[in-house]
């Protein structure tokens, strides 16, 4: 702990109108350092890693590189000194190359003649040390590749390197549409950078993740370090308790049996068919792009007619990537939760104002959308409340089956049981669910699980059958 | 102040602007006949301006080209029709939206079925459509029906009766678009058109009703200046095309759509008449009046967004 740090953030404040974003923060990094960064949704995480990457000038405080305090800190000054970050919102250009996002990337080394050829090296060589196997062609077009390969990309795309060497890496949540292989192999990375004099910030949800690879942890609370110890000083629920949430057991629920009756069947060209019944949560499991998402938008074309408006929807859908089919960006956090529903809230056509504030102050409590008004802007809440407002959306629809597309992804833990509680809730009024996820914990929490393969459903799981091992067991058979 | 803040204020502040340097110079002699000429020729821009609001209100590459074409083909054939008799204004009337509304399935049966972007489709359409009129027309032209001619060109209470027509039409469009159902969800389709989906909209069907309605009000605006010019003319919609969609952007909606404002046509209708009337009030010559024609919407334009970036 007496070297140099690398880079050090004293005292640091920030605040966006009357949020307190931070709150006096100060964080150190050094060589050889895995600093693991964990706290709920609006804890400050983005923040201080805003403010590290030198997207965002704190109000109050300094930051220091080598030891030597700076006057002007900004991406560019980052980049410069071998500071790289990978964001929770992806950031790649979709309509360009794999290979030219990475010219993009190194603007200053990678210029003039021939570039083309260098930045294929570069990002080829960067995407085999990272992900060996990945099969990515550096020629695709960013916007033809699945969220997982993008999110592979932008992750080697930090570890390369064309003239500057990355010393310091931010990773915020890298593995949210990874799935379980390409997650380890990812985090094996992150301890051969770490081994080799490399320090890397790791902003996750996943607690297992931080425990083992991290070798500090800093847990955040309203915008304050609320814990910073060595990792091997906390274990899982240590951690869940320093955040301030209490991890509870799950039951799994009982309503949806083999008895009750079918709500919605989905025949697949191949493999097992789809078959969900009233009361069932039903998770997608297999390993991340073998067709789950594919299944849940069939499902919901099948269900939801594009011409009529429906007099009763049979289907409502919750959205994971919220920038691509999620959010309404110019509208308040009220009118892109009240969207789905407005025929309900309507008399003669016309939306009844008093029924949907009404509609949006119940949901508000019920979900806990952290806000201080729901006419605000949508972009005014962090990732995670954003999700919430995407949750409560098809949750206040009348609709009796809810699709669900990896939806947790960037949620912190105590907001997932809040909506684990809920999906139970609704799950034993008679609500179905249909729920992809690349967290396997979360399949545990199913009744009854498909696991997908090249396209097909390969396995159905139910019950006590359900297990970690036995879905991976049917996501890779057969390809060995 | 929040009326400031509204984009739309910009356009009826220029069109104020330009009404007062426009009585000033004729010393306020004209003063009731400008207003009365304004807000006649306004009302029409306004028809059309409306109803191209509402497909720009769809998001970014809706627009209908095919307005001018919608209002001569309505306009012909329904005057054609009518041959001058009273008793047949209001089938003449029917035939004319059920032109409208013809033409708007069909657009967006291209766009959709044969997946060309709007732009293309109803240019295309536009020509057709052309082509339909002028075989109808053949060059001949028609008077409107005496009732219809008095009506379009008169006045009540000293308001000309076509900005009555449009105040209505525009009344109505501004409670579907603030308050409605419909209103709403098309502002969702125009900021994200596969979160609208994916959040249970009927988007299919959402579009196609806006490029019906669109279709309607020009085909509407077509029969009305039709009765209102003493006949049709296989060019009467011609500026039309122009006017629909700068009075739409000058009125500050959202060319990216999803955010779109009825009073800010008005504003904007009223000034793009008023431009052309100071031009001509002054004396000068057609070249220049086009060019400051088009510096002067240029600059209102940029006032309007320029406001409009600060407050977001």
């Amino acid at each position: 702990m007496t070297a140099t740090p690398l880079l050090s953030v004293t005292d640091a404040r920030v605040r966006f109108g009357e949020v307190r974003a931070l709150d006096g923060v100060t964080l150190a990094i050094r060589q050889g350092e895995c600093i693991g960064l964990v706290g709920h949704n609006g804890a400050g995480k983005s923040t201080i890693v805003n403010v590290i990457n030198g997207g965002l000038t704190p109000q109050e405080g300094q930051i220091a590189a080598d030891g030597a305090p700076l006057m002007h800190w900004s991406v560019t000054e980052a980049r410069a000194r071998g500071l790289r970050c990978v964001f929770q919102e992806l950031s790649l250009c979709p309509n360009l190359t794999v290979t030219e996002n990475t010219r993009l990337m190194h603007r200053g080394s990678l210029g003039g003649w021939g570039w083309r050829g260098r930045a294929r090296a570069v990002i080829s060589a960067a995407l085999d040390t990272v992900f060996p196997g990945h099969g990515i062609n550096p020629a695709a077009t960013v916007g033809a590749l699945s969220i997982a390969q993008r999110q592979m990309v932008e992750i080697a795309m930090a570890f390369s390197d064309a003239g500057i060497a990355p010393r310091v890496v931010i990773l915020d949540e890298p593995t949210s549409s990874l799935d379980a292989g390409l997650a380890a192999q990812l985090l094996d990375h992150v301890r051969r950078f770490v081994g080799q004099g490399g320090a890397v910030i790791l902003v996750s949800h996943i607690l297992g993740e931080i425990l083992n690879t991290a070798t500090r942890i800093v847990v955040m609370k309203d915008g304050r370090i609320a814990a910073e110890r060595p990792a091997r000083a906390f274990d899982t629920a240590g951690l869940v308790a320093a955040m301030g949430s209490t991890a509870k057991a799950q039951a799994r629920g009982t309503q949806g049996g083999r008895d009750a009756a079918e709500v919605l069947r989905l025949t697949l060209p191949r493999g097992l068919p789809f078959v969900a019944r009233k009361g069932e949560v039903i998770g997608l499991a297999g390993l991340g792009g073998h067709g789950q998402t594919e299944a849940l938008v069939a499902l919901f074309e099948a269900a939801s007619p594009a011409w009529w408006p429906a007099r009763d929807p049979a289907v409502t859908f919750v959205a994971g990537d919220r920038r691509l089919n999620g959010t309404f960006d110019l509208w308040s956090i009220l009118r892109n939760m009240s969207v789905a529903s407005l025929p309900d809230l309507a008399r003669r056509g016309l939306v009844q104002a008093g029924a949907e504030a009404a509609r949006g102050a119940e949901w508000k409590d019920r979900i806990g959308i952290r806000t201080p008004d729901m006419g605000l802007s949508i972009l005014s809440l962090s990732g995670g409340n954003q999700q919430k407002v995407l949750f409560a959306r098809a949750l206040s629809t009348r609709a009796p089956v809810v699709l669900m597309d990896d939806p947790m992804r960037g949620v912190d833990i105590g907001t997932k049981q809040e909506v684990y509680d809920i999906i139970r809730a609704e799950a034993a009024g008679g609500r179905t669910f249909v729920w992809y996820s690349t967290e396997m914990d979360e399949m545990t929490l199913c009744d009854r699980v498909y696991v997908f393969r090249d396209g097909i459903i390969a396995a159905d799981l139910s019950g006590d059958a359900i297990s970690e091992h036995a879905i991976l067991a049917a996501s890779f058979a057969g390809a060995a | 102040m929040s009326l400031l803040r509204k984009p739309w204020i910009w356009s009826f502040v220029a069109a104020g602007l330009v009404w007062f340097v426009t009585i000033m110079a004729t010393g306020g002699a004209s003063t009731i006949g400008l207003t009365q000429a304004t807000l006649t020729f306004a009302a029409f821009s306004v028809i059309v301006g409306t109803g191209q609001m509402f497909v720009i209100t769809l998001g970014p590459g809706n627009i209908d080209l095919a307005v001018p074409a919608t209002m001569t083909l309505a306009g012909t054939v329904a005057l054609k029709y009518m041959d001058t008799q009273d008793a047949l204004i209001l089938p003449g009337l029917g035939i004319a939206i059920g032109i409208g509304i013809g033409v708007g399935f069909v657009n967006y049966a291209l766009i959709k079925a044969l997946r060309i972007p709007p732009i293309i489709a109803t240019l295309a359409m536009s020509f057709i459509i052309q082509s339909a009129a002028i075989a109808t027309n053949r060059g001949l032209r028609i008077k409107p029906p005496d009732a219809m001619a008095d009506f379009t060109t008169g006045l009540t209470l000293g308001i000309p009766n076509v900005a009555l027509v449009a105040l209505g039409i525009t009344g109505v469009a501004w409670v579907v678009l603030m308050r409605s159902v419909y209103g709403r969800q098309i502002s969702a389709i125009g900021q994200s058109l596969p979160a609208a989906r994916m959040a249970g909209l009927p988007v299919d069907g959402l579009r196609l009703a806006t490029y019906v309605l669109c279709a309607t009000l020009a085909a509407v605006c077509g029969f009305l200046l039709a009765c209102f010019s003493g006949g049709a003319a296989l060019n009467m919609g011609a500026e039309y095309l122009l006017m629909s969609i700068a009075v739409v952007i000058i009125g500050g909606t959202a060319v990216a759509g999803g955010d779109s404002n009825v009073p800010g046509i008005w504003g904007a209708s009223l000034f793009m008449f008023l431009v052309v009337s100071m031009l001509n009030t002054y004396g000068f010559g057609a070249g220049v009046r086009l060019i400051l024609t088009g510096l002067i919407i240029i600059s209102v334009i940029l006032l309007a967004s320029g406001r409009q970036g600060a407050t977001r």
